[in-house]
């Protein structure tokens, strides 16, 4: 599926040429014998001498090379000396196709290197202490691992760019880009937004968007892919931590914070950990003693979009096939991914009907805590400040909307990335992967297994379809799939597609009887879904909804903006790659396996907030003030 | 830029796109016909133009940013290019740009304010057995002196007036 | 209104048109490429790869559609023979293009034309009009059964860095100018991925001669590395500036002489991106295998100050390099700050020979043939005239 429409629209001239490595086959001719440092090593034909150096053990320093991106070849750091060439060769662009002797290190090679790092410098302004990328920073590594102690072609003493601070999620500090182009890479080829690219050439050559407009003006959806992928300091998410700090410090304030499974699978490599090690109950210990008042698990609100979101999608699915009544918008997409939503409001506003009206976690959050939690404690809605630990950039432009005030407040006042609260915690001197575990704090308590996997692609759908197939069929789930897993929607594909035909239905549950009378009319129907991660795949979906393709039959798409979904949030530790993602993602697995209780439905604290709060149920009037929302068209085209 | 250029723009847009080609190869060449027509290509242009390609407005204008004969900023009806190469410079470069400057009351990379003129430089013209030489948009002057800079002015002032601006229209369909 | 100069009288002027396409068209394709190949021309833009091996590759690369392409992307300073070539000469260069699609089995050939040579394209759409009247062009061309080929114009924006060939053809395909990484090589991977020939203009003129008169005769000339002949563009201090055509091999001297030059302070051979010779060594070769140069000849007399022309050609570099890698779009600027102490007085020795080393690490180290030449007129001036632009007193411009 997902290679039915090719939207590989990489700037060509970064693209370079990918040649397909050729499996060994046993034919003679199909591989190749490289010497490199002397080393001797056999690889297939067109891998590049970068790819063969690490075969045997090799580092070569590279810096616009990133595993997710296409090669480009231009920082020219990774330059090797190959016998019987003139010049030095770029090893992550350089596929070989005939035995080479190649050197990484010769006099030439290390000249080579430290001018290029010393030129980098030259326009690099600021210093390291005063960065936010201080440690870990690719230049200041090469930097110094190519013992530069002066400044051998000058240093900047005063910025040449002015700051783009004008965004709530991403700020552009060009004064210290290298020109890797990694993030116009990631833009329009890995993410296919298209907001970034090279302006000028020569010595003017700069990143820049569409008419150097403020980051804000333009079609960026906020990501924050882009920061993952920066080497240096030149990107980074906006920062609100002195804001929290003074909230914290501030006794009359009552300050909260929810944090969503992303960040917890990640935010030990901000301590030095593998990826893959979650630290959620860790975190909490961390978090209290930090001096948030409260910690709450985002997946109460997962668990409750599961229900919002999933009568609202019964809903349209009776409209279509029972009532037949006005036009009904299919399939249904998932709104929690802020990116993704901006991302359609931008490229395909005609769609905003389909998107789900259900905010995301976050946001009901945000909402239930400045009501249903004030009221139930006594608190003054204005004295409550809700803070969000979430993977994410875009998170941040979402609790800024200006619709986002249901409870009478701003709902979310700061969005955290992983990233920042790391460095309050380091800040506070708390050495998070040693801490005691502790519970979230009730009246939310723990969430579901189905919640976590909120954080990872396909969670989203997965948590869905466990939950409409035991409230419909009337049947558990791990009658259908083995543990409740279901396999097919899981794993880094980039467009996942599973059909599931409901064999009987069984009686409506009393807490959808306002909405549904029976399920008779799903009776035997497929229902088809589809997952996708990335805008790039977005993309691909989309453009087949257009045109009619096979994913315009499906009932119910999982969109996420980034990478990965969640886990590879804009807002999670850097680095980012492919195995990273998918280290954080088997850590989010293996919690929803060890969670007592695995299904939306069946978390108590949700049902007792329907209860107690929201008694007319999911997607009634009450529900729809606080936990629903809408959204802006705002096209493509922006005004001169 | 009004509704009603807007409107023009995109369907002169379409017209060339048409004849160049509905794909990314045809860009420059619009682009080349945009800055012949409008001298200038707009935003507006540059965001009609991507979204009739299916390519960001941002590659666009990247590509505009490139090329020294493509601009965004309004330019002048006659672009007057010196070359400053080492050939033209040796033979005198330096005094035809003061000249040039006093004559349009401009600086290099200005524009007058009545649109007349835009002043440019350029590297090597390929006229450097015959320096200095002057590019004023498709036409080659060559030996230009101090004294010839108000003689080449002249000949483009000429074609000012009611008639010439009409013909000058019809240009970017010839 | 182009008021000739000196042109010397040209081996092209006696070539009867079409005898060249008609010989091409007689000779198996291998055989074509073979006769090409004996002759042993070498690029005439001035890096010198050898034609016959470009096209025999690209003639061996399995693919539907192939291009050849035609670079008049003419922008190295001091450099207009391909203009004159073009306007006086077109014919020949259309029918070396059309002997190449033949040769390497393409349908398609496109003449990239710089944009500041506009005024050539009216021109050139006339002959190319007259080529296809004549069957010349298009399909069956010259009464060959099965043999199609047309060529169109396409033109350039204004951008020296067009000239390198994957930059061309990035150019060609809607993009920025920015070249792209080697290999793979165009004769495998260029315009739209497919195989293509990116021959200069000259070249595709000698392609034709080479037909008309036989590998033997141009082979016969010139060195035994850089044969045949060999247009240049003279200008500068000299009494006789403009088109020469000499065999491959001449000494600086010997031009000098025949240009009315021959007390000259310095030649800088090969534009901005060659090299600056001294009077000392005006017994050098212009060749391949001496001081390479793709036609551009800049006489510099006595009363020249070396250091103002390092800047002139720096101050090319930094507005026209492409601005991709680190060497050669950071590298310029320092170099021409570096000029720019020097003007003042205020650059140490020690600084100078960073500077040089920089220029070397450029030469090795950046992506494309224009930031691994950028340095070359710097580093030769310094070399050669260390004396004369050491030791400025302040702000004293000579």
């Amino acid at each position: 599926m997902s290679d039915t429409i090719d939207t590989n629209r990489a700037p060509a001239s970064q693209t370079g040429h990918v040649i397909p490595p050729v499996e060994d086959g046993g034919m003679i001719g199909s591989r190749v014998t490289l010497t490199i440092d002397g080393q001797e090593v056999k690889v297939p034909l067109g891998t590049t001498i970068l790819e063969a150096a690490k075969k045997v053990g090799i580092r070569i320093p590279t810096l616009c090379a990133h595993p997710d991106l296409c090669e480009a070849g231009l920082c020219r750091i990774c330059l090797v000396e190959v016998e019987g060439m003139r010049t030095l060769q770029a090893s992550c662009a350089y596929p070989v196709h005939s035995p080479l002797k190649i050197h990484t290190h010769t006099r030439k090679v290390r000249q080579a290197r430290r001018h290029i790092i010393d030129l980098m410098l030259s326009k690099h302004y600021g210093e390291c202490y005063a960065c936010g990328r201080n440690n870990n920073c690719e230049l200041q590594a090469l930097a110094k691992e190519y013992g530069v102690d002066f400044f051998r072609f000058g240093h900047p003493d005063k910025p040449l760019f002015a700051k783009d601070e004008s965004s709530h999620s991403v700020i552009r500090d060009m004064n210290k880009c290298v020109l890797c182009r990694r993030c116009v890479r990631t833009c329009i080829d890995l993410q296919e937004v298209g907001v970034l690219e090279a302006i000028g050439r020569g010595d003017q050559t700069r990143i820049e968007t569409f008419m150097d407009k403020p980051l804000a003006d333009v079609v960026c959806i906020n990501c924050g892919q882009c920061i993952n992928r920066c080497p240096t300091g030149a990107l980074r998410a906006n920062d609100p931590t002195d804001e929290v700090w003074a909230a914290i410090d501030d006794p009359k304030k009552h300050v909260v914070i929810q944090t969503a499974p992303a960040p917890r699978a990640a935010i030990g490599e901000c301590f030095g950990l593998e990826p893959g090690n979650p630290l959620t109950f860790e975190l909490n210990t961390a978090m209290r003693l930090c001096g948030f008042d409260k910690v709450f698990d985002t997946n109460f609100t997962a668990d409750l979009t599961i229900f919002e979101e999933g009568a609202e999608l019964l809903m349209r699915l009776q409209d279509a096939l029972k009532t037949k009544k006005g036009p009904v918008f299919l399939p249904q997409f998932t709104s929690c991914s802020p990116g993704w939503v901006k991302y359609l409001e931008h490229f395909y506003p005609e769609y905003i009907p389909n998107l789900s009206s259900a905010k995301s976690p976050q946001q009901m959050f945000g909402a239930v805590i400045k009501t249903y939690y004030a009221q139930l404690n006594g608190l003054d809605p204005k004295d409550i400040v809700t803070v969000a630990l979430m993977p994410c950039s875009a998170k941040k432009f979402e609790c800024n909307r200006p619709e986002m005030v249901d409870s009478g407040f701003k709902d979310v006042d700061y969005g955290l990335t992983t990233r920042e609260l790391a460095k309050m915690i380091q800040e506070a001197g708390i050495d998070l992967p040693n801490m005691a575990k502790s519970d979230f704090d009730s009246p939310f308590g723990s969430a579901t297994g189905s919640g976590v996997i909120f954080g990872t692609t396909g969670g989203v759908m997965e948590a869905a379809l466990r939950t409409v197939i035991e409230l419909v069929v009337g049947i558990k789930v791990e009658n259908l799939f083995d543990h409740a897993d279901i396999i097919p929607l899981r794993g880094m594909d980039g467009v996942k597609y599973v059909e599931l035909t409901i064999p009987s239905v069984g009686e409506v549950p009393a807490i959808l009887k306002p909405l549904f009378e029976s399920w008779d009319f799903l009776k035997g129907v497929t229902v088809k879904v589809a997952v996708a991660h990335g805008t790039a795949n977005a993309h691909k979906v989309m453009e087949d909804l257009k045109n009619g393709g096979p994913l315009s039959q499906c009932h119910f798409i999982e969109f996420m903006g980034c990478p990965g979904g969640c886990i590879g949030g804009g807002g999670q530790p850097i680095p980012t790659s492919q195995a990273i993602r998918e280290a954080r993602s088997k850590a989010i697995y293996a919690e929803d396996s060890a969670y007592p209780i695995r299904k939306s439905h069946e978390n108590p604290a949700v049902l007792e907030l329907y209860g107690k709060f929201l008694t007319e149920g999911p997607c009634s009037h009450k529900s729809h003030k606080l936990l629903h929302t809408h959204y802006t068209p705002r096209g493509k085209y922006i005004a001169e | 830029m009004l509704v009603t250029e807007q409107e023009r723009l995109k369907s002169d847009i379409g017209t060339w796109l048409q004849r160049f080609g509905n794909d990314r190869a045809a860009l420059i060449p619009v682009l080349q016909e945009i800055q012949k027509k409008y001298a200038r290509v707009s935003e507006y242009g540059m965001q009609v133009l991507a979204d009739q390609l299916g390519i960001h407005p941002v590659e666009v204008y990247s590509v505009v940013s490139f090329y020294s004969f493509l601009d965004h900023r309004p330019q002048g009806k006659f672009v007057i290019r010196l070359c400053r190469t080492i050939s033209c410079d040796m033979q005198g470069k330096a005094r035809v740009a003061q000249q040039l400057e006093s004559d349009l009351g401009i600086t290099f990379g200005e524009t007058t304010p009545d649109g007349k003129f835009s002043l440019e430089w350029a590297n090597c013209l390929g006229m450097c057995d015959q320096g200095p030489a002057v590019l004023v948009n498709d036409i080659i002057y060559t030996r230009v002196t101090p004294a010839t800079v108000h003689d080449i002015l002249e000949t483009c002032r000429k074609t000012f007036g009611v008639y010439a601006l009409e013909s000058s229209h019809e240009e970017g369909h010839a | 209104m182009i008021t000739p100069n000196h042109k010397a009288p040209l081996t092209f002027a006696t070539i009867e048109p079409d005898v060249g396409l008609r010989a091409a068209m007689a000779k198996p394709r291998a055989d074509l490429i073979a006769e090409i190949t004996a002759s042993q021309l070498k690029g005439r833009g001035g890096a010198g790869f050898p034609t016959g091996v470009k096209w025999n590759l690209a003639a061996a690369a399995q693919a539907d559609v192939k291009y050849v392409i035609c670079n008049a992307d003419e922008g190295e300073p001091g450099t207009f023979k391909d203009r004159v070539i073009l306007t006086d000469h077109a014919d020949l260069v259309f029918e070396g293009m059309t002997i190449g699609g033949y040769a390497v089995g393409s349908k398609t050939g496109i003449l990239y034309l710089r944009g500041e040579y506009t005024y050539l394209r009216p021109h050139l759409d006339a002959v190319l009009a007259a080529r296809r009247k004549k069957g010349l062009l298009g399909v069956n061309v010259a009464g060959k059964q099965g043999f199609e080929f047309d060529i169109e114009i396409r033109m350039g924006s204004g951008a020296y860095i067009c000239g390198e060939e994957t930059a061309l053809i990035e150019s060609l395909e809607g993009c920025r100018g920015e070249p792209r990484n080697r290999p793979p090589f165009p004769v495998d991977t260029g315009l739209n991925g497919k195989p293509s020939i990116v021959n200069n203009v000259e070249t595709f003129a000698w392609a034709t001669c080479i037909l008309v008169k036989g590998s033997a005769w141009f082979k016969a000339i010139g060195t035994q590395r850089s044969t045949g002949l060999k247009i240049f563009s003279v200008s500068g201090d000299c009494k006789l500036p403009g088109i020469y055509e000499f065999p491959m091999g001449i000494t600086v001297n010997k031009m000098l002489e025949a240009v009315g030059g021959a007390d000259a302070k310095a030649v800088q051979i090969g534009g901005a991106s060659g090299h600056c010779v001294p009077a000392s060594e005006f017994g050098r070769a212009i060749a391949f295998e001496d001081v390479s140069t793709g036609g551009s000849i800049i006489v510099f007399g006595h009363q020249r100050d070396m250091l103002a022309v390092a800047k002139n050609f720096l101050e090319f570099f930094v507005e026209e390099s492409c601005g991709q890698c680190t060497p050669c779009r950071d590298g310029n600027p320092k170099l021409l700050e570096g000029v720019e102490m020097l003007e003042h007085g205020r650059c140490s020795m020690r600084y100078l020979n960073e500077l040089s080393s920089l220029g070397e690490t450029m030469q090795v180290a950046s992506k494309c043939g224009l930031g691994q030449s950028a340095p070359n007129a710097f580093l030769s001036i310094i070399k050669h005239f260390k004396d004369e632009v050491m030791g400025r007193t302040q702000g004293a411009a000579h």
